[in-house]
Parts: C-alpha cells; structure tokens; sequence
C-alpha cells in the first residue's frame, strides 16, 4: 500500500509545519481588522486537529491582496510563498476555501480540498479558463454569506461545520436564493471545480505535494508503464510528479502566474 | 477578389484520418497535391499527460476553430436546435491524433443489411421509416484496402479469420482477411484478463480489439508505453498511427504534396456546366482561390455536408451535388449511449493503460446471433477498456453507496477510485426518413456562416439494441464478480458525435445517394468525398479505419482513372 504510506508522509509533513504555518495565520488576522477570527470551538479545533496551517492566512498588502500559504514542497519547508489572488478578493475566498473544505474535508483520514488548495486553484482558474465562471461565483458567494447571515447570524467561513453543512445540503437541495446560475447549479459547479483543483496536475495550483493523487493511491504521471508496474496496482511508489517536471512538454502560455516552481503558466 | 494560384492536379480539404491517407497513393502515383489543412501542425512535445487540459477541459477540440462550427442539436424538427459540444480537430492529422485509435474492419453483415435480413428474417424485420439500403459495395470489395491501411499506418491486432483460417485469439465473427495484422495486440492487463476469463466461462468469444497503435518499433515509431494519456492526449513518443506521423510525412517525401495549414476553406465553387473548378479559403487575412483538376473533401460528416450546402451556384441553387436533395439524408451517429458501470470489490489496476487495450465481445453485434425471436435487427459489440485517471476517477458514479461530497463521500472514493469500470458498448444505428443535416438558420459559426443542424434521434431498433446490450453487459461484469451494476438511459436526440455517418451517402442510385460506389458526387464526378459521410450503415464498431479504406480505394480508382475523373 504504497499511497497510502505517501499519504500519511505528506500528512505528517503538514502537521510538522503546523507552528509555523499558525503564526503566519495570526499574524495576517491582525492585519484583517474587518474580517475578526471567530470564536468558533469547532474550526478551532479541526484547525488544531488537521493541521490546516496554510492557505487560510488573509492580509493585505500594497501590491493588492494575498493570501499567505506556508510553502510545504519538499527541500522547501521552512519557505513561505505569498501567492496573489487573481479573481477573488480575500473574503470571497474565505468563504470559497470554506466550501470546498465541506467538500473534500481534512480529516482523521488525511488532507483534503484545503491542502491540495483548490481554492487556490479555482481562483486562478477563473481568470483564464473558467472565466466565464467567474460571474456565478460572485454572485453565489454572496448568496451564500447573506443565507448563512439571515439563519445564523454571521458569515459562511465563520459558522460551525454542522451548519456549514447544512447550508451546502441546502445549496445542493436549490434552496439558497440568489445563486448563479442557480443554486443546484452553483453547487454542481463548485463542486465540479473543487474536484478539479484537488485531483488536476499541481502545475495548474491545486493538488498541492500531491495530496489529492495520494487520496486516490494514484501512482502518478509516469511516461511509461511497464506491465511490472501495472501489475503492482496502488503498490506502485507515487512518483510525485507533474506532468510539467518533463522538460519535454510544451506549456500552454495563455497565463503566467507565480507558482511553487517560480513562474509557470496555467 | 481571392488571390487565384495555380492549379493542381488534386486538392483535398481536411487532412486527417481520410485525408491524410488518401495523399499518400495520390502522390505515390506522381500526382500534385494541395493539401488543405484548417489546424496546423502538432508534435509529441504538444502532448502532455495532463488530465485537466485534455479530458476535463477538452483541449483538442476546444482550442480549434472548429469550437466555433459546433453542430446545433434537436430530437425532432419541431424543436430549436440547440449548440453543443463537438468531436471535431483541426490539426495536421486530424482526429487521429487524439482519437482511441481502435481500428476495426466492419463486418460483410454491415454491408449488405437489406439483403442479409431479407433473406434471413424477412421483409418485416427492416423498420418501416428506415432508408437504410445496402453498400454498392460488399466486405469482400474493401478488403484489400482495409489491408493497404493496416500496414500502411501499423495497426496492431490478432486476426480471427485469415483466408478462412479461424483463431480464436481474435475475432472469429470477422470477415475473410489476406494475412495477419503487421503487428501484435497490445498487450493485456490484470483488468482485461480478468474481464476476458468470465467471458471465456460464459462461452463468449473475448478477443483483443485492434489499435492504430504500435506495439513494437514500425516504420521508426517506438511502441506504445502504456502511460495512461492516449485519450484526447495525442501520442508523446508516436506510437499512435496517426496520419500526421505515417502517411502525410511520407506523402510530403514524394515533393508531390503541398500542405497548407490554417487554411480555412469556405466554398467549392463550380463552373457553368456544374464542373468543379476548385476551391476557396481563407488564411491569414486573405482569401485564395485553389484551382484543380479535382477536388476531395475529407472532413467531418458535419463538415463535409455543410461545404457542400454552402457551395450555392448557378448549377446547384440548394447547395453542391444537391439537386436531388439528398446531401444531408441518411444521417446517423453511432449509438455509442446507454452505457453500464460497475463497481468491483477490489482494485482493477487501471491507472496506466488506454481506451484500446480492452476486451472485446462479438457474439451479439450484428447479425451473429439469431435474431428470429427478437424485436430488432443489428446488435452491439461489448468492450472494456482499461484508462484511469484521477479527476475522473474522483467523478465516479457512488453507486447508491455514498453521497455526492462531504466525509463520507471522500472515505468512499479513496476506497473505490480504483474499482469501478464502465463499458463502450457500440450498438448499429439505422439511418431514417427524418433524421438529416441541413444548415442551422441563426446560428453562424466565427465568419459568418451558419452551423450544421443535427435533427435526429434514435428509434425503437436502436433502443431495443441498447436495451438487449445492457443485459449481455451486466451478465459479463456479474460474471466477473462485480458487486454493483448501473445502467443508464436508453437514448433519445442523436447528438453531435465522433462516429458520424451519411449526409452524402455512396451508392448506385443517384436519387437516393450523393456520390456513386466509387466516393465521387453523381452530379459533380470531379468531386470526391472521402470520410465517414459516404457510409449507409454503422456498424458497430469505430468507424476510422473503414473511413481510411474508403478514402484509399477512392483515389485508388482516381489515380487509375485519372484521365475520365479530371476535368
């Protein structure tokens, strides 16, 4: 069971940064006057219990707003990246990040959407391919904060995780009024998208240290599988590579972003 | 007015999977050819093993002009018809650069449905609206050309009847063929010798299906690495038989192949008499006329058919070779629908692998089984392929046994990504009085020019079919010990696909077929459709290497009748 062996690595290295990661979370929240942490037990603690130190972390900054990740690549740990927004402002993806958290949760069994960053994922992805996208999540994020505002008194990202639940059953259910382009419909895009972002290729910046691959005991890009490798099913070591560590490929140049490998494009 | 240049012997539209090929006899024979191509030209570096990029968003068919031509779609001619997505590529080789390579040959039965149920079952059997007719021409006629293809381009297989020498390695329901494929199958994995075995104990034929793919080094290319990306990837080391890597390259060799790329081309225009005196595209910024002896097109059945309905003249006031109304009748897309999933209760050790390695079952396709107490005609070849990756597998199909997202959704896909399957099951489909192509009224593709409508949807034959394979196909997974079998819909609108037939179907009678037994129009002889747009019936397997043979005996016949086809 070799994934699971490679999960359980990863996971282990995201709970040894978790000091680190904590104090860039506190740190930014200062700088967040408008947006105060809640005194929410249960984020709290899935906080703590997961070790979801990065990618949650807002400030901002004179170069517009950023969101603060702790930089986990390996023969990296100790570095962090600030990584720009591109499409979605720092509350916005606040409540995003929650959602897809609901989605593929980090929990006893490992990392989930937070740590692969779909979030982060989905916001670049709305600047370049999904841009026509981009207008449903506006409008639904909205939607969603004001429908979490009228029955629990504060924003989505800020309420506990069963009533957190609860308002993405409903969203699921075509019962949060005002999403685009409907409620059922934001809720199959948004999974749709959180999925991509935590199982895509890490180059387009989610599936971050492979965590979603790993889920799925998927072995990894390979340029050849021999009949030996097939044979070892899940049992094969994941390699841990993107597609893009091939200098082979030829990149797709429609964006350029700064990703964990200093510039790539997505 | 267009740049006019000088004229050719030979000017094809499209080169792809037909197009690609016909240029290699063509210019073996000392013909000049221009080839016209609306994509440009692709290489293995263009291939990556990028899921997102491919599959989830499509890219081979999304960065191509052709996004902007997508078919308009409606089950009947009551209703708006609504753009779709589409299987169209532009790129030097066209489709056959992303395609999944499989590369059968029909069998006699598809050729001569009429007289085959006929004489088997009686006139009763053939449904009342249904045009379908038989091929002018038979399997036996084709052959040789479907052997030109095989070891033209390297297609890997087991035969199952060689000169009457059965195998049962291969498919033994198939026609007569001279000799063995050039290469072998590509080799099997746990899944499909699994898959393989349960068929062998239910009596079932399971065979290896063929692929336009090496499994040794041919011609130069290396063999097939098994690396999981050939779906809509393109090939990264060429194992992939696509013409841009086997025929075009060599036909550019001979010095008698001009190809043009990002060529766009608008109209065929014709003279006076009706004559076809060439071609108009458009590159870049400006527009060219391409005079020639005779034209090919060799694009899409959507393509194909809207050239020709665009192409008004005096001569053909409804559009090129459409005099008697035929351009655009006897349209089908393969029943490739009303697929069945299932979920094993352990790993099936997927992640590497490709469409075409697969096992296939012939024992219910077309005419081979006894169809007397039953309520259709035609059947479904079964297969199961191995190819994973990992957005996908995380969309599975829970099965009823977890929810769509949350916890115990996660828990059930980390569990499951690994055990699930879903066959390709291709059923025949009948062409109909009222399923046909014409011009969409409003809706224009990126110059200006409407779309293709699809109007069509599948009749009771297809669904009786499809329902029929569910059955086999539920009864193969059970055999093979899977837990939790799912089947979907039947079918309804015939949509926009990449097994498209008819719109100029081949044949003798010119009141009821565009072009004659030899691919060429019989109102316009100097013009010749190569592509799938010919074929009277589907089949029910890929149709690309059918559409190769075609193409290959087409100008065959071209190039040794040249002085009574060029005008």
């Amino acid at each position: 069971m070799g994934i699971v062996k490679g999960a359980a690595f990863t996971y282990l290295a995201t709970l040894t940064n978790c000091t680190n990661g904590n104090q860039i979370l506190n740190n930014s929240k200062k700088n967040n006057s408008s947006q105060p942490f809640p005194a929410d037990p249960s984020r709290r603690t899935l906080l703590k219990g997961a070790g979801l130190a990065g990618a949650v972390a807002v400030s901002a900054s004179s170069a517009g707003v950023v969101v603060a990740t702790e930089n986990q690549a390996r023969g990296n740990r100790f570095t962090s990246a600030l990584e720009a927004l591109e499409t979605l402002t720092a509350a916005e993806a606040e409540v995003l990040e929650a959602i897809c958290d609901c989605l593929i949760p980090s929990d006893e069994s490992g990392p989930g959407a937070k740590e692969a960053r779909a979030a982060h994922y989905i916001d670049r992805s709305l600047a370049s391919h999904n841009r026509d996208s981009r207008a449903h999540y506006l409008q639904s994020l909205i939607a969603i904060n004001e429908q979490s505002q009228k029955r629990y008194g504060a924003n989505f990202e800020h309420v506990a995780r069963d009533r957190q639940i609860t308002l993405i059953q409903a969203l699921q259910n075509d019962q949060i009024p005002g999403c685009s382009p409907s409620s059922r419909g934001f809720f199959a895009l948004v999974r749709d998208h959180t999925i991509d972002g935590t199982f895509c290729d890490p180059y387009y910046g989610g599936n971050r240290d492979f965590v979603g691959w790993d889920m799925l005991q998927y072995p990894g890009v390979r340029l050849s599988a021999s009949e030996t490798d097939v044979r070892q099913g899940s049992a094969l070591s994941p390699n841990h590579q993107s597609a893009y560590d091939h200098a082979t490929y030829t990149k797709m140049a429609t964006n350029t972003v700064k990703g964990r490998r200093g510039n790539q494009n997505a | 007015m267009p740049r006019s240049l000088p004229k050719t012997d030979v000017v094809i539209v499209g080169m792809g999977a037909a197009g690609g090929v016909a240029a290699l006899p063509l210019t073996n024979a000392g013909l000049k050819v221009v080839g016209l191509e609306a994509g440009g030209w692709l290489n293995p570096r263009d291939f990556a093993p990028d899921e997102l990029r491919n599959n989830t968003r499509n890219w081979p068919q999304t960065i191509q002009k052709a996004a902007s031509e997508a078919p308009t779609v409606r089950a009947n001619p009551s209703e708006t018809a609504v753009q779709g997505g589409h299987p169209m590529m532009n790129a030097v080789g066209g489709t056959s650069m992303h395609y999944w390579a499989q590369s059968w040959r029909l069998n006699p039965w598809d050729f001569k449905v009429v007289s085959s149920t006929l004489a088997r079952y009686g006139r009763g059997r053939i449904p009342e609206d249904s045009t379908v007719d038989d091929w002018p021409i038979s399997y036996e006629d084709l052959e040789p050309f479907y052997d030109k293809v095989e070891y033209a381009v390297g297609v890997s297989g087991r035969a199952g009847n060689v000169q009457g020498v059965m195998n049962s390695a291969g498919n033994i329901f198939e026609g007569q063929r001279r000799r063995e494929y050039p290469m072998q199958p590509l080799r099997s994995s746990p899944f499909t010798d699994l898959m393989s075995s349960a068929a062998a104990k239910m009596e079932w034929h399971p065979f290896q299906g063929p692929a336009a793919i090496t499994t040794e080094v041919y011609d130069g290319r290396p063999p097939c690495q098994y690396h999981g990306f050939c779906n809509k990837g393109g090939c990264h080391v060429q194992a992939k038989s696509s013409t841009a890597f086997s025929t075009i390259p060599k036909a550019i060799d001979t010095g008698n192949l001009d190809l043009v790329t990002f060529a766009r081309v608008t109209e065929i225009r014709t003279d006076v008499s009706g004559k076809v005196t060439g071609v108009e595209y458009v590159k870049g910024n400006e527009v060219f006329f391409q005079p020639a002896h005779v034209v090919l097109i060799a694009s899409y059945a959507y393509e194909n058919v809207r050239l020709l309905l665009l192409s008004k003249s005096s001569a053909f006031p409804n559009g090129l070779a459409n005099n008697s109304d035929q351009v655009g009748k006897h349209y089908m897309s393969h029943h490739q629908g009303s697929p069945v999933a299932a979920l094993f209760p352990e790993d099936l050790r997927n992640w590497y692998g490709l469409p075409a390695q697969g096992v296939a079952i012939d024992d219910w396709a077309d005419d081979n089984f006894d169809h007397s107490e039953l309520d259709f005609i035609g059947g479904a070849n079964l297969w199961v392929h191995t190819d994973r990756k990992p957005i996908g597998a995380a969309k599975m199909n829970t099965f009823g046994e977890a929810p769509s997202w949350g916890k115990d959704w996660k828990a059930f896909i980390a569990r499951n990504a690994d055990r699930s399957n879903t066959s390709y099951i291709q059923k025949t489909t009948l062409p109909y009085s009222n399923n046909y192509l014409d011009l969409d009224p409003s809706v224009k593709d990126s110059i200006g020019l409407p779309v293709t409508r699809i109007t069509a949807r599948y009749r009771e034959n297809e669904l009786r079919i499809a329902a029929f394979a569910q059955d086999k196909m539920e009864e193969w997974y059970r055999a093979a010990g899977a837990t939790h079998v799912l089947r979907f819909g039947l079918g309804n609108a015939m949509g926009a696909s990449t097994h498209a037939y008819g719109g100029t179907r081949m044949g003798d009678n010119p009141d009821t077929n565009v072009a004659d037994r030899w691919g060429f129009c019989h109102e316009a002889p100097n013009l010749g459709i190569l592509g799938a747009s010919l074929m009277g019936t589907s089949g029910s397997r890929n149709p690309t290497l059918t559409v190769q043979a075609l193409a290959w005996r087409t100008v065959e016949h071209l190039a040794s009748n040249w002085s009574s086809r060029a005008v």
